[in-house]
């Protein structure tokens, strides 16, 4: 649960890493029957209406100004977002 | 002028072309209508402050002449999953409290242009992840029905003001059933497009593979006329049909006069048995299935062996969609922000604002997702899920081949109570085992009233569900039900709800 | 940070087989970026911008985006993965990669997974002295760059120790194509300069094709490169397994792989000597140390979670498609090398000269104009090299190859000598005109009118009799003299060899 919330990024309480875990180990054997009838010879199906190919032209267009793009920000500066140090490096 | 709110979109759209009434004035009558019930009912998180400028200048557009679209003028409510550029869009949750977004949802874009007079923003559950409203996090909306009850969920807004005569129209998002489930316990009616017949684009997505927006309404056509406006490709969506669609409305009005029950295959379901259903919605479903026998349609029985995996199915496909999609709330470029302490690096703020940010339905439900499509668990959950919609586009493919549309009972019970289920995860998930196979597959499915149930008089919905791209044949159907249906009852099943407000009286 | 202890490489060698593998990420320059209609940064036009100005919702994660796939990325994905010699996938799809770090708009990279547009191809390369190498290629994918941190306070701009750091999306989007090698065996003590070949012929490659800037230094093109080390087996005995590896992330020049790999192979055969092991893990490459630093080590919270995008739809090319990028690839630059060595008829050497210069291009398209091979080559690594140089630009900015191919007609027909040619050069670099528009203005064809000429040489042989003499009595080489005042009299515009078959003539004739 300890891991999941890490990567989830959600940092979960005691109190509610117990509960998750209780609640989660009851969804998971409710829903594992999946497998019961999820044979190999099965295709698995991402998109319920089967296309391809889709595709834009090459041509700009939906940009945002810089107004925009930083409207919501919760901390900006020089034109950018402001976040704390990282601790983590780039992947 | 109170009148005007009990009025369809279409008897509206007529008063405002002859010129009877402005839209101004219907605007007026609607927000006063706010103004008296959404206290008790709490349907919308926001109310537009400039409505009514939007409406006159409808006005003044039709008054020089211009013209407009058939329901320009008509007053429309929009669920808070859908970003707008004049409202806050918040999706029901803390963590996007007072988001702006910089674009219109396309939806919201093309109702706009149709010269749709937006009301204000409408409650959910949070990240539209419930099916009663209790999850959003700022409050519970209320049934007009019965206010100690849920309107259904997660777009138990836009059915509450629909079903309270708060708007005559009103925008919803259906991934496992939130637009049809709240009609069922509003005594509303909600369509579930075909899955990319109306974009998706603006719609804070919940699970991008399951979620379509629909028109949520008090009458068949006049789900057909916002279905209209919405609908149709979007190149911003890549998932969006190209598809050239028939006039909703014309389906509406053609289904209306009846023809089309004659002959009419209808599937029912052998898997479904009554014994899950309260007594009550099986009568209604029933009686309404006897109403369309009585006018030629046959009812068949079918077999759909894998829909009893959906529910299942849905819960690994929605919390692995899900967990993706709202990784995006962050703190870094929009929303909530809480630094737990001086020295916190960006990832302890990132943990800590989405522990503060989300509730905890959403995060059960991210947890679940993370594990689902981690490493070593992939194949046996999400894999093994999408296998499942295999399965079930099978069984809807077999049964399609012998009938015309598929019925069932909208959801299990009528509206329970709140705070009966919100303990209990895996009850709530339960409720959604009619509405969840049409989003696993695609197909579209609508919801209208079928009566009350004997035993609570609460409203009871039936289901009708048809190949994809058949979007036209619901509201053929369902037209020709609810005509059947409101001349057995003299009237549309809402003059039986409680009458609310401080000028409900005016009726 | 303690220094760490390097084997001298040709012992390293004699322990250790090194086998490497390479991930080069190619920026592709459409003008929109790989999913969202913002304008690309990798494009030349928009170069400079100012962050967050080339930005969509998508690039942002904005609540309600979509992606949509640009269309002339994919079709340069594919002439790619042909160019690289690979299959392309009847099928296939993007898949969502999970992880969060704040260069990421939305927490996750569309990517391609388990069903890459490109797989199971080879690059042939050319090591300095033209030995030809075969690398592998596994897969090349779709996705989609990361945005640009900038990291403030704290003593060295890195992220270490940073107060803060600031976030400019622009970047986020650009279209990338990841080429990943396989394993790549029996490289040897050549493995340092067979990673630098490796990629100066992926930057050759995109370059041909036109669908990349391909500028080291801009990250156009970014190499990460693997090294692992496995002990030498016995003759006779089976290969040992392969060794753990290290990826040295973001190596920004052809040089910098070169000495990034010596420095692994070196710093790793130290430790497997000292009975130690090899952490798997990312570094980091120093330019100015010369040296690696550890990075981030695998674990578990490398579970990225991918799954099938799905906001996006399976990408299937279609044959006649497929086949019509493929007659539109350009002739793979090794290939064309040779073809145009052997056409040429250069030396190694004479062709290397014109290959590290830079100038194939350039010297083709003057022969194609009608200049022979031996004198285009030698204008462009001769004199306009030089001024190039000089002036620190590129010879290819300072002149047209077809006018560099007039410039050579006029002295083949005589016109110019190779002195007045260089002055006519001056000139068509200065802007002045076509050559033959420079000689006309400045006056500076050769005198080819015998006439003048010969009246010339009579009046030199006239005031100098004793050199006359001298010529008469069969002292030919005295010529020079009269030749010398010739030429001094026609201002340098004269055939030298003309005017002395003439001096001798003349001297005969008075
Ligand atoms: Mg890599
Ligand atoms: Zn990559």
């Amino acid at each position: 649960m300890r891991h999941l919330g890490v990567l989830a990024r959600i940092q979960l309480s005691e109190e509610e890493v117990e509960r998750l875990t209780g609640q989660l180990d009851a969804i998971v054997d409710n829903i594992a029957k999946v497998s019961e009838v999820a044979t190999p010879d099965i295709v698995a199906t991402s998109h319920p209406i089967p296309l391809q190919n889709v595709f834009r032209a090459d041509e700009v267009g939906d940009m945002l100004t810089l107004e925009q793009a930083l409207q919501n920000a919760p901390d900006a500066a020089d034109g950018r977002f402001r976040v704390t140090a990282i601790l983590g490096e780039e992947q | 002028m109170s009148d005007l709110t009990r009025l369809t979109a279409a008897d509206l759209a007529d008063k405002l072309s002859s010129g009877e009434v402005s839209s101004v004035e219907a605007t007026q009558a609607h927000l006063d209508r706010i103004a008296a019930v959404d206290g008790d009912i709490h349907a919308f998180l926001h109310v537009s402050d400039h409505a009514l400028e939007v409406a006159a200048d409808i006005d003044r557009r039709r008054a020089a002449g211009e013209r407009l679209g058939p329901i320009a003028g008509v007053p429309l409510a929009i669920k808070d999953v859908l970003v707008t550029t004049d409202m806050p869009s918040t999706s029901g949750s803390r963590i996007l409290e007072g988001y702006l977004s910089p674009f219109d949802a396309t939806v919201v874009a093309r109702s706009r242009a149709a010269g749709l007079v937006p009301l204000g923003k409408t409650n959910m559950d949070e990240f539209a992840m419930g099916s009663s409203t209790e999850h959003s996090a700022y409050g519970p909306t209320h049934n007009p029905w019965d206010l100690d009850r849920i309107p259904g969920g997660s777009g138990g807004g836009s059915a509450a003001a629909v079903a309270a005569f708060e708007a005559p129209l009103a925008l919803g998002s259906d991934t496992g059933g939130s637009i049809r489930q709240p009609a069922h316990v509003t005594g509303t009616v909600g369509l579930k497009p075909t899955y990319g017949a109306v974009s998706r684009y603006g719609a804070i997505a919940l699970a991008s593979s399951l979620d379509q927006v629909g028109p949520v309404t008090r009458t068949v056509l006049d789900a057909g006329l916002l279905h209209d406006v919405i609908g149709g490709h979007d190149p911003h969506d890549s998932t969006s049909l190209v598809d050239a669609w028939p006039s909703f409305a014309e389906a509406a009005r053609d289904g209306a006069r009846g023809d089309v029950l004659k002959g009419l295959k209808v599937g029912v379901i052998a898997e479904l048995p009554d014994s899950g259903f309260q007594s009550g919605v099986s009568a209604s479903f029933r009686s309404a299935l006897a109403a369309m026998e009585a006018q030629g349609a046959e009812i068949v029985e079918i077999s759909a062996p894998h829909f009893e995996y959906g529910v299942a199915a849905y819960y690994l496909i929605l919390p692995a969609e899900a967990s993706s999609n709202l990784a995006k709330f962050d703190s870094v470029r929009f929303g909530m922000r809480v630094t737990p302490h001086a020295s916190a690096t960006v990832e302890d703020v990132m943990a800590a604002t989405r522990d503060a940010g989300f509730g905890d339905e959403v995060k059960r439900r991210i947890i679940l997702g993370t594990y689902a499509l981690s490493a070593g668990y992939y194949d046996a959950y999400y894999g093994s899920a999408q296998k499942v919609r295999t399965l079930i586009q099978r069984d809807f493919d077999a049964a399609f081949a012998k009938v015309d549309v598929i019925a069932t009972p909208s959801a299990p019970t009528t509206a329970f109570r709140l705070g009966e289920k919100i303990d209990d995860p895996l009850q709530m998930y339960l409720n959604d085992v009619t509405t969840i196979p049409a989003n696993l597959a695609g197909v579209p499915g609508i919801s209208i009233p079928s009566g009350l149930a004997e035993e609570d008089g609460l409203p009871v919905g039936i289901q009708f569900l048809a190949p994809a791209r058949e979007d036209a044949r619901l509201y053929r159907v369902g037209a020709a039900l609810e005509a059947l249906l409101v001349d057995s009852w003299g009237g549309p099943l809402l003059d039986r709800a409680p009458v609310r407000g401080a000028n409900g009286g005016a009726r | 940070m303690a220094k760490a202890k390097l084997m001298d490489f040709d012992k390293a060698l004699e322990l250790f087989e090194p086998v490497l593998g390479f991930e080069v990420h190619v920026e592709l320059n459409t003008k929109t970026k790989m999913f969202s209609s913002a304008a690309n940064p990798a494009h030349s036009d928009n170069h400079g911008a100012a962050p967050n100005t080339l930005v969509a919702p998508v690039d942002l994660g904005l609540p309600g985006s979509l992606p949509v796939v640009n269309e002339t990325a994919v079709r340069s994905s594919i002439s790619l993965g042909l160019a690289l010699g690979c299959s392309i996938a009847p099928s296939s799809r993007f898949a969502r990669k999970n992880y969060f770090y704040p260069d990421l708009g939305k927490n996750y990279q569309i990517s391609q997974y388990d069903e890459p547009i490109a797989f199971e191809g080879s690059v042939e390369i050319e090591l300095f002295d033209g030995t030809l190498v075969t690398v592998p290629i596994e897969r090349a994918h779709m996705e989609e760059d990361a945005g640009k941190l900038t990291h403030v306070g704290g003593a060295t701009g890195r992220i270490q120790g940073a107060e803060y750091s600031l976030v400019d999306y622009n970047r986020a989007g650009v279209p990338l194509v990841e080429i990943v090698t396989k394993p790549i065996y029996d490289t040897e003590h050549r493995a340092p300069e067979i990673a630098k070949a490796y990629v100066a012929a992926i930057r050759d490659i995109v370059i041909a094709l036109g669908i990349s800037e391909a500028r080291l230094e801009r990250g156009n093109l970014r190499c990460d490169a693997n090294v692992s080390l496995r002990p030498r087996a016995a003759d006779g005995q089976p290969k040992a397994p392969l060794g753990t590896r290290t990826e040295t992330k973001n190596v920004n020049s052809m040089r910098s792989v070169e000495r990034a790999v010596r420095y692994e192979i070196q710093r790793q055969a130290a430790i497997l000597a000292d009975g130690g092991s090899i952490t798997q893990e990312t570094r980091h490459w120093h330019e100015d140390s010369g040296t690696t630093s550890p990075g981030r080590p695998k674990s578990d919270a490398d579970d990225y979670r991918y799954f099938p995008e799905p906001d996006l739809l399976p990408v299937a090319p279609s044959i006649e498609l497929i086949e019509e990028l493929r007659a539109a690839l350009p002739e793979p630059p090794a290939e064309r090398r040779r073809r145009l060595k052997a056409d040429w008829g250069f030396t190694d050497l004479e062709f290397q000269d014109v290959v590290n210069g830079g100038l194939l291009a350039e010297v083709e398209a003057t022969v194609a104009a009608g200049a022979a091979p031996a004198a285009a080559r030698k204008w462009w690594t001769g004199e306009l090299t030089r001024v190039a140089n000089s002036e620190g630009r590129e010879p290819a900015e300072l002149v047209e190859p077809t006018a560099v191919a007039e410039l050579q007609k006029l002295v083949d027909s005589g016109t110019l000598t190779d002195k007045l040619a260089r002055q006519v050069l001056e000139g068509m670099i200065a802007g002045e005109g076509t050559p033959q528009e420079i000689v006309d203005a400045r006056g500076l064809a050769v005198v080819s009118d015998d006439g003048a000429l010969i009246a010339a040489i009579d009046d030199a042989l006239v005031a100098q009799p004793d050199v006359l003499a001298k010529i008469r009595d069969g002292k030919v080489q005295a010529a020079g003299a009269v030749i010398g005042a010739v030429m001094k009299a026609m201002k340098g515009q004269a055939d030298a060899a003309r005017v002395r078959e003439l001096v001798l003539e003349r001297a005969a004739a008075l």
